[in-house]
């Protein structure tokens, strides 16, 4: 993973990485010249290498070289200054790409060499709790080297899954990215894409060609819109580089360092207690029409910020950061817009990894519940939503972190068990009036029920006077309180200050054994 | 609060009609009330509103119920000082509208159908039906919809449900455009030449088009408020626009009758507030000014005219007057005219009902302390003892009135409120409008109204030939009350869902002031701290207008926008210092946020943070200019210098507020950030107009030059919808040949119909919708070859 830029930033050094990100661009510009000048000296350190030609060559593709990227990254001011331990690391890195030939010159093919150095900074980052960021621009292993790169992929996976759950790792493609280096970004918790110059696949479509017979470009194979859209392998993507860095920036603001850090708290300007009216009016009369549930989303949470993850892929189920009062939530929500906001295959695997990321980072959940079902037909059957089902149940059950849940409208039948119910442990679960908890909708529940019965519409409104309301599970204590919509945000913000000490003990286990 | 009691007035008045006992009306303890509210004070304003709702009396015998007929902001009104006065409300609504204000607020509320207003709002029988279902007593139907159908008139009669409007014959009559031309020429009102009589179809339209001279104006003869307006300048234009507004016409108000008429080049619009009584009485008022229109809606009001001398104020009233006595009527309303530059006017046509935009006359009414009536007017008592049945006016209001002289209290003559219960002078009676339902404030009283504007604010991208509708769910939603002289209308809040089916309007938005300048510089700040977010509007347009140099000076006409804009409206237009102050607020706004996203509670393992590095050099992007700029802050000031000139830019800088007041060398703005991205795009409305930056650190701006272009769709072969709505008519098919500008399909959003024309000549490739679709905003339609 020749371009593979592993930053790393540990111990002392995490000052380099998080104020790089944390700080912002607190120091950037004033160093930003400074840092122009040391950049344009290696430019021409690098020429003298007989590199400039491939510089350009990167530019002209749209794309920046790794050294201009990691600037864009990071806090250049405390970047040059804060450490020489890093500035080396940095500048070996840097070397790294001199010596083993970076993808300026080789096409960023993987070396052993290159492999060992990244692996050392992964290793380094899990010891002292700092999260590991990726700029993937890679061609894949080298074939001069042979077993020794195939070696060295599996020397970094190995670190990618050590390093799962103990730091936040995230990978941005910014450029090709096949074999098997894709299995690294595929490894890590986030995946973000360049536009146009990013592709990740297996095998591209030369050899796809051969084997296969399909024409595919590209872009169509493994581009932005592909990952994000229709292969779920991808979390986001951004229209360039520039785009991209800064995005990540923003993204990273979120991520506690390690999991042994709670999720962090930014200075908040939005009243913690502030109502909101107009979400009183959100849901509709009628309970079979949608609307939006990012509407909602955006009126709860700080400044109507929302980092969503996955946002056009299993668009029926919305999960992303936010903040409440400054500290960051992971948000679930079902988004009655898409396919009712049933669950079916790819929603639940998306819910899953993302609700097991939050726990796993001590980031507090909050889920937006408005869900008929389970998405029926052979389609969801055959291809597996009992298992695919159970990852979501799974995630949620195991989930340690403060749990809140709203039940919005809907919360029928297992996938409102699903949805962070009580029974799940939620440690807060809300009802809005308009909520309907029940086994399954009224027309559905009195076909059964009143099969053959004369009488279906006077049966249908003794269903919903019974059952389509939010009182049998309030009265049961499924849920804590049925609130006024207006007051959500002011009542979950109290309630995450509350649970900011919640504190659960498994027993003990080697691991779990999630439904995979 | 005088509006309120006009609303009693009103109210009870109906009720005398019917079969109520005539009731003592407690006029002079509002009026006293009128007299004696302090200045300037806002508590005031607020302790004079309750002394205004105590000036009704409560054991006047009103109706128990009423049902009001209409929806959004009027009907709330209305349902307001029915509450107030005790008299229980029912709304009707459409099924879309189950969640809106007007329901919210009524006490009983009634579904009369779905969204299309042929079927819920103007579907007649439905609104029978509630009425008998909630017994209501009598029907307020506010303005549009059915306010002037005289079928629903008829239908209540017969059920013994009161109409809460003026008399069937009066509406009758000046409701027909034909008919109230006839009667304006008996009246020896000044009228435009034309055509009056049905048009039967586009070939007989174009003759007497021909007939009259080009240009000329085609109009549904059932309709108002430029609803099936179109102007023609050649016999093909009167061919599109006969079927355009004989299509809108049915579709509106179920008659497709036109007239056809002479078409006043650069006119002004002007219309005289007159007022009847039973007795054969009638006066008139003074005059509001409604120049500024789009598509014949108006767009700004103004009270009074700049442009009207004495004379002509008068010449125009006494021949308001004239008509409002030739058709007997007994109400409050409106005669429009169109007046040239050289003060010559025209009878337009005559509101008897209210009026959708007008509420300055309410100021006038607190300037000079007077007796407001709304379609149904009310005696003072005294008056009312000497007259004992049906209201009719004072002695010396008739003395002016009855003679159809009634000077035209000028607004700078008041200079204080003189009104008495007990001696009620005809120069200070002045006319609310509003069916007298309106909320008004009575402290007004003691300042005193020059001027003031009115605003109705559409739902409209005015970037799209000066506002297509827009809809969508308003998300963040505030009016400016908090600022002085400001008053808004509106039946919206926030979540609100604007479609696509009805009038765009949201609100009104008025402001007055001690003269015009005050007045336009109260409405600029107030539509700076007006917050609409989720939908477009005209704001932009708006504020342009108001500080417009021609509009500022009063040369105006019909023709404003177009001759103003002749491309269309583009948004304000920075001059060099405002563009340095966008740009330093920018940067400013830039920075806090930067600085915001270090400061981390609780974490010990957070950097150290460094002091404050003295410069952010920052590289913004403004209409493809890039322009350098370095700021530097201690505390909330920041010091700005852009392309080489230093500014001072303070503010609280709370990012969470969508309202943000920032002082830039002294000068106060007020900016609203509506959305800011990772990647350094951020919208900042800035003088009413939103603008796009680009912000990035020098760093980051410099690596931006690598990145391509993104490439775009080249538009002029396809045809997309410009805004959500329903597809009326298609009139091409693949295989056909266009040219530019030839109509491919029609779409009627918010009851417009839009021509949608071929962007160039070519072959039609592919059609991708058929009448009767729904239709998005940027929903493909047509492709060419």
């Amino acid at each position: 993973m020749a371009a593979a830029l592993r930053v790393a930033a540990a111990g002392a050094r995490l000052g380099v990485l998080a104020s790089g990100l944390r700080a912002a661009t607190r120091g950037l510009c004033s160093q930003a010249t400074s840092v122009n000048e040391r950049i344009e000296n290696k430019r021409r350190n690098a020429l003298l290498g007989g590199g400039q030609r491939r510089i350009d060559a990167q530019h002209k593709r749209g794309k920046l070289t790794a050294r201009e990227r990691i600037s864009l990254l990071l806090d250049p001011g405390s970047f040059v200054e804060s450490d020489m331990f890093v500035e080396h690391r940095c500048a070996d890195f840097g070397m790294a790409a001199d010596k083993n030939k970076d993808f300026t010159v080789f096409g960023g093919s993987l070396s052993g060499a290159h492999a060992q150095k990244i692996c050392k900074i992964m290793d380094q980052a899990i010891t002292v709790g700092a999260p590991v960021i990726g700029l993937n621009d890679s061609g894949g292993a080298r074939i001069q080297e042979g077993v020794e790169s195939l070696a060295g992929y599996a020397d970094i996976f190995l670190r990618n899954v050590t390093a799962s759950g103990v730091i936040p790792q995230i990978s941005l493609i910014m450029g090709p990215c096949a074999g098997g280096a894709v299995y690294s970004p595929a490894l890590t918790d986030f995946t973000f894409m360049v536009k146009d110059t990013s592709y990740l696949f297996i095998t591209g479509p030369d050899v796809v060609k051969s084997v296969t017979n399909e024409d595919v470009t590209q872009e169509e194979l493994g581009g932005a819109k592909t990952h994000t859209t229709m292969s779920g392998v991808a979390h986001r993507a951004f229209e360039n580089d520039v785009d991209a860095l800064c995005n990540l920036r923003d993204f990273f603001n979120y991520l506690p360092l390690s999991n042994q850090d709670s999720a962090p708290v930014r200075e908040c300007h939005d009243p913690s207690d502030r109502l909101v009216p107009e979400l009183d009016t959100i849901v509709p009369l009628e309970s079979t029409k949608a609307y939006n549930m990012v509407d909602i989303i955006h009126s709860v949470v700080d400044e109507r910020e929302f980092f969503e993850i996955m946002p056009n892929y299993a668009k029926n189920i919305i999960v992303g950061f936010a903040r409440m009062n400054g500290r960051t939530v992971g948000i679930v929500g079902n988004q009655p817009k898409v396919a009712s906001g049933c669950l079916d295959i790819n929603s639940s695997v998306k819910g899953a990894r993302f609700v097991r990321f939050c726990d796993a980072f001590n980031i507090p959940l909050i889920t937006f519940v408005d869900v008929p079902g389970f998405l029926p037909g052979t389609a969801q059957e055959y291809g597996g939503i009992i298992r695919h089902g159970a990852k979501l149940l799974y995630a949620f059950a195991e989930a340690t972190v403060p749990k809140v849940t709203v039940i919005t409208r809907k919360a029928y039948g297992g996938a409102y068990d699903v949805m962070s119910s009580k029974h799940l442990c939620g440690d807060t679960n809300y009802a809005w009036p308009t909520a309907e908890i029940a086994v399954m909708g009224a027309k559905g529940a009195v076909e059964i029920i009143f099969k053959g019965h004369e009488n279906v519409e006077a049966a249908q409104a003794e269903y919903i006077e019974k059952f389509a309301n939010p009182f049998p599970a309030a009265v049961r204590g499924f849920v804590d309180d049925i609130i006024q919509p207006s007051s959500t945000r002011a009542r979950i913000c109290c309630d995450l200050d509350v649970l900011a000490s919640k504190k659960v003990q498994r027993p003990w286990r080697k691991h779990a054994n999630i439904p995979l | 609060m005088a509006g309120l009691w006009v609303g009693t007035a009103a109210l009870v008045a109906a009720g005398r009609r019917g079969r109520w006992p005539p009731q003592q009306l407690m006029l002079s303890s509002v009026l006293r009330t009128l007299k004696h509210v302090p200045h300037y004070s806002r508590q005031h304003l607020m302790v004079s509103r309750n002394l205004g709702s105590v000036g009704y009396d409560p054991n006047e015998k009103t109706f128990d119920k009423i049902l009001i007929a209409n929806r959004g902001e009027i009907a709330c009104r209305v349902i307001k000082t029915c509450k107030k006065m005790g008299i229980k409300t029912v709304a009707i609504h459409s099924d879309v509208d189950a969640s809106s204000v007007h329901v919210k607020m009524a006490d009983e509320a009634v579904c009369v159908g779905p969204a299309p207003t042929s079927k819920s709002y103007l579907n007649v029988d439905a609104i029978m039906e509630a009425i008998k279902k909630t017994r209501a007593q009598a029907v307020h139907p506010g303005y549009g919809f059915l306010s002037e159908n005289k079928e629903f008139a008829r239908c209540l009669a017969a059920e013994d449900v009161i109409f809460i409007g003026p008399d069937t014959h009066a509406i009758q009559a000046m409701g027909d455009k034909i008919e109230s031309k006839l009667l304006a020429k008996k009246a020896e009102v000044n009228t435009i030449p034309g055509f009056d009589g049905v048009v039967k179809d586009a070939e007989e339209a174009v003759r007497i088009a021909r007939e009259i001279g080009y240009p000329v104006m085609i109009k549904a003869s059932a309709g108002g408020g430029g609803k099936g307006m179109r102007i023609a300048w050649d016999d093909e234009e009167t061919r599109d626009g006969f079927r355009l507004s004989s299509q809108e016409a049915a579709s509106s108000f179920g008659d497709d009758r036109l007239l056809i008429e002479k078409f006043i080049d650069n006119p002004r619009h002007i219309e005289i507030q007159v007022l009847g009584d039973k007795h054969g009485n009638a006066l008139w008022l003074n005059e509001r000014e409604c120049s500024i229109q789009r598509r014949n809606q108006k767009v700004v009001e103004e009270a009074p005219s700049i442009f009207l001398d004495a004379e002509t104020r008068r010449a125009m009233g006494e021949q308001a007057v004239a008509l409002a006595r030739a058709v007997k009527y007994s109400s409050a309303g409106t005669v429009e005219f169109l007046v040239d530059s050289k003060k010559n006017f025209y009878f337009l046509e005559m509101n008897t009902r209210l009026q959708v935009t007008t509420t300055m006359h309410t100021k006038k009414v607190t300037t000079s302390g007077a007796l407001i009536v709304g379609s149904v007017t009310v005696p003072s008592p005294k008056q009312r003892q000497h007259t004992g049945r049906g209201w009719q006016m004072s002695p010396k209001q008739r003395q002016h009135a009855g003679r159809g002289t009634s000077p035209a209290p000028v607004l700078s003559d008041c200079t204080e409120p003189k009104a008495e219960a007990d001696d009620f002078p005809v120069t200070q009676l002045l006319i609310l409008k509003v069916l007298g339902i309106i909320r008004f404030n009575l402290t007004c009283a003691d300042l005193y109204f020059k001027d003031c504007a009115s605003f109705p604010l559409n739902f409209q991208d005015p970037y799209k030939s000066f506002g297509l509708p827009s809809i969508g769910r308003l998300s963040q939603y505030q009016e400016p009350l908090h600022l002085p002289g400001v008053r808004v209308d509106s039946g919206i809040q926030p979540g609100s869902d604007i479609s696509i089916y009805y009038d765009p309007m949201i609100s009104k938005l008025i402001t007055y002031g001690c003269d015009r300048t005050e007045a336009l510089e109260r409405m600029a700040d107030a539509l700076d701290n007006y917050v609409i977010r989720g939908v477009t509007h005209n704001i932009a347009l708006l504020r342009e207008v108001i500080i417009n140099s021609r509009f500022v000076k009063g040369d105006i006409s019909t023709k404003f926008l177009s001759d103003v804009y002749p491309d269309g409206f583009k948004g304000h237009m920075l001059t060099k210092s405002e563009k340095n102050q966008l740009l330093a607020i920018a940067s400013s706004l830039f920075v806090a946020f930067q600085l915001r996203a270090q400061h981390f509670q609780e974490n010990s393992r957070m950097p150290i943070i460094k002091p404050d590095i003295a410069n952010w050099e920052l590289s913004i992007k403004l209409h493809d200019k890039v322009h350098t700029v370095v700021a530097s802050n201690s505390g909330s000031a920041f010091l700005v210098e852009v392309d080489g000139s230093k500014l001072n830019v303070t503010s609280t800088w709370n990012l969470a507020l969508p309202l943000l007041s920032v002082s830039v060398d002294g000068t106060q703005r007020t900016v609203q950030c509506l959305s800011r991205e990772a990647g350094g795009n951020m919208s900042i409305q800035f003088l009413g107009t939103v603008y796009k930056v680009n912000i990035l650190t020098k760093l980051a701006a410099e690596l931006n030059k690598f990145m391509l272009e993104k490439v775009t769709e080249d538009t002029s072969s396809v045809l997309r919808s410009p805004m959500p709505g329903v597809v009326v008519a298609v009139s091409v098919k693949p295989g056909d040949t266009v040219a530019e500008g030839q109509e491919i399909c029609v779409i009627e959003a918010m009851k417009m119909q839009n021509s949608m024309t071929a962007g160039k000549t070519g072959t039609v490739k592919s059609v991708h919708c058929q009448a009767g679709d729904t239709v998005g905003e940027g929903d493909l339609l047509v492709e060419l070859e």
